[in-house]
């Protein structure tokens, strides 16, 4: 008897004469305004993430702004949002990646009400591992991406994409439960917000 | 002798952390004469529950979110063998391997095996419950592997020799300072210099591990969320080390218990709500990961999912006690209970304390082996309101009470040590009124029932005089 077999039948024998339960409610909010903006900047900037409103022309030049150093991008990333000497990535070494000062990315969706960003590994977002390990992450937003609520974002997102959502920087309320930003993650997070 | 394969098992002795080496009062009286404990807790436990109401007050739907979350899981309880092989056949279509672990002994033979065949010699790890509960460390040291630690309160614990004392916050009951001492004395490299601000407690952290990071082939996680829809895994974390070890190691081994399987991509909308704000209190934690079998070319390229029993299916044969299984393990339980605010995790002997401990710990090992954990409540019920799923602990406790293998008069002192314990004025009274009884050669008899017979049994915490005084004048 294989242990699969020995657990689903412990699991069945525990269930024996259990009744079906209730059906779930799903009487939660499920349907939500447009996306508040304002909402998103104001939950973005109180997990200390930096929001900066440019246009769609400016995203190069405002990442100069950020960083004047190593910029790391992923190889779907528009040209025109690349700064000068941008790092595609290529399949780049973890030392490489760890040695930039910042990463450049687009995002699938984000959502308002809780000052989150999910990036699904689509090319102009790239692999997992330049997101992690340079200490300065930035993020390009379009307006039509923003969602007001979780349920919106998690209708919207792929889950054979290998997602990551993100809040702020890095952080941790391991020492006396208090909020501490900069640990293992980027330790910085700007979002450039485009205009409409 | 199929038949008694077949039938719900209790984690078995032995092997572990789910058993204390003392009863709950024993192990309480020690905490209780810890000031500089008492404090830390306070202190954590009181940020975090008004951060935590502070943003769970944002959602105006947070009662019908915890009735859907509540509603999911005892859908997912009445379906477990079916939604357990889906989640299996999702998995292993994406090129992940599925492994079941009937119980802790298994579950750390499959990984040690696992972990040599990749000829690694040190694993690193994200915070999990359930590799604490099997006493994976301890499996994979005695195979000479080494597993280092990656969540920064673990850290804390493991740099220590310490146990952890909180499910989401292991070194809760250390603060900024001795945190400093810790890992002043243990964390190789460290600078001298390094203060007790937190931010520069997180930077050597940060600095300690990173090229652990870079350089360790294999990782081991917990998961918060497994959907047997699509195969999808979830690990809910903070600081990034989370992933870190999902992402840049070749091998993944991810250890689940059974029960934390969920029907569809969609609850994760419920339960994406629920668990920060009820947890860390944040709208949204900083980092979740989530990944379904492998991703050519982006991350493990090796992913195994080993799926626990250990004692679970024994809890899903309890019609009254089954809910324990519903919990998402936020904590929140723990940070409200004015018992655990006193006594701390360690007094509970088992990996999951407080609360959700004194009802869980028991029916995964059989009542027997933790027979004083029913009592460590006073079922004042803050533990039933907190729950972002809505377990109704109190029930489960004095359901649990009937089982336990005690004579009355046992109970009663355990029920009453409980009880007195959340009520300080009341446990003041006691303690005078014991040192008068002492004094007077009466032991006990001075004492209004029901703390009578926590006297008669001797288990009396003694407070030393000047924590005492602390305590009666911070209230
Ligand atoms: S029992 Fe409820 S409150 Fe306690 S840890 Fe589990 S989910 Fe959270």
């Amino acid at each position: 008897m294989s242990s699969k077999d020995v657990i689903l039948g412990r699991v069945r024998a525990a269930l024996r004469d259990t009744p079906t339960p209730e059906p779930v409610v799903r009487d939660y909010r499920r349907s939500f305004p447009a996306a508040d903006l304002e909402l998103l900047v104001d939950r973005l900037v109180d997990y200390r993430a930096t929001v900066h409103r440019v246009a769609a022309d400016a995203v190069a030049a405002s990442v100069s702004g950020i960083t004047g150093g190593t910029v790391v991008v992923p190889p779907g990333l528009p040209l025109g949002w690349r700064p000068p000497g941008a790092l595609p990535d290529d399949g780049l070494a973890p030392d490489r990646i760890a040695a930039a000062d910042a990463v450049l990315t687009a995002a699938a969706v984000a959502v308002a009400e809780t000052g989150t960003i999910v990036l699904d590994a689509s090319p102009d977002q790239g692999r997992r591992i330049i997101t992690l390990l340079p200490d300065v992450h930035i993020v390009v937003l379009r307006p039509d991406q923003v969602v007001a609520s979780v349920p919106e974002a998690v209708a919207r997102l792929d889950p054979a994409r290998p997602l990551t959502w993100i809040s702020g920087p890095s952080a941790t309320s391991d020492i006396e439960l208090n909020r501490v930003e900069g640990v293992h993650g980027p330790r910085h997070l700007h979002v450039l917000l485009l205009e409409r | 002798m199929t038949t008694f394969l077949g039938m719900p098992a209790t984690a078995p002795r032995g092997v572990g952390h789910l058993r204390g080496d003392e009863p709950f009062p024993r192990a309480a009286h020690t905490a209780l004469a810890d000031g500089q404990l008492r404090r830390n807790l306070r202190h954590a436990t009181t940020t975090i529950r008004a951060k935590s109401g502070r943003v769970i007050a944002e959602l105006p739907d947070w009662q019908e979110l915890r009735s859907a979350g509540s509603a999911i899981k005892a859908d997912v309880l009445s379906r477990l063998p079916e939604l357990l092989e889906r989640l299996e056949a999702r998995v292993t279509e994406r090129g992940g391997v599925v492994h079941w672990a009937a119980d802790a002994n298994e579950a750390n033979a499959i990984v040690t095996e696992l972990v040599r065949r990749t000829g690694a010699e040190r694993v690193i790890k994200v915070k999990s419950m359930a590799t604490q509960e099997i006493a994976l460390n301890e499996a994979l040291e005695a195979a000479g592997i080494q597993p280092v630690e990656t969540d920064l309160a673990e850290l804390i614990v493991q740099l220590g020799q310490d146990r952890p004392s909180h499910i989401l916050v292991p070194a809760i009951h250390r603060n900024r300072s001795e945190i400093r001492d810790i890992f002043l004395r243990a964390m190789p490299g460290v600078d001298p210099g390094l203060t007790d601000d937190p931010p520069a407690l997180a930077a050597a952290a940060r600095r300690y591990l990173r090229e652990t990071f870079l350089s360790t082939r294999v990782a081991i996680s917990g998961a918060n969320f497994g959907i047997a829809e699509t195969g999808t895994l979830a690990v809910v974390e903070s600081e990034g080390n989370g992933r870190m070890c999902l992402t840049l190691p070749e091998t993944l081994i991810t250890v689940m218990g059974i029960e934390k399987v969920v029907p569809a991509w969609t609850d994760l909308e419920v339960f994406l709500q629920l668990l920060p704000r009820a947890s860390t209190g944040e709208r949204m934690n900083p980092y979740t990961t989530m990944w379904t079998g492998v991703t050519p070319g982006d991350g493990p390229q090796n992913f195994h999912l080993v799926l626990l029993d250990n004692g679970r299916s024994a809890v899903l044969a309890d019609r009254v006690g089954r809910q324990a299984l519903h919990c998402i393990r936020c904590s929140a339980c723990l940070n409200v209970c004015p018992v655990y605010e006193r006594t701390g995790g360690h007094a509970y002997g088992s990996v999951y304390p407080g609360p959700i401990g004194a009802v869980l710990s028991p029916q995964l090992t059989g009542v027997e082996d933790n027979a004083s954990l029913p009592f460590a409540s006073s079922l004042c019920g803050a533990c039933f309101d907190a729950c972002p799923v809505k377990i109704d602990i109190p029930s489960i406790l004095v359901h649990l009470r009937n089982q336990a293998p005690h004579p009355p008069a046992e109970k009663a002192v355990m029920r009453a040590a409980a009880y007195a314990m959340s009520r300080p004025r009341l446990y003041a009274r006691a303690q005078r009124a014991a040192k008068l009884a002492r004094i007077a050669g009466r032991r006990g008899r001075a004492l209004p029932p029901p703390l009578s017979g926590w006297t008669a049994a001797r288990d009396l915490p003694e407070v030393p005089r000047q924590t005492f005084r602390d305590w009666w004048a911070a209230r």
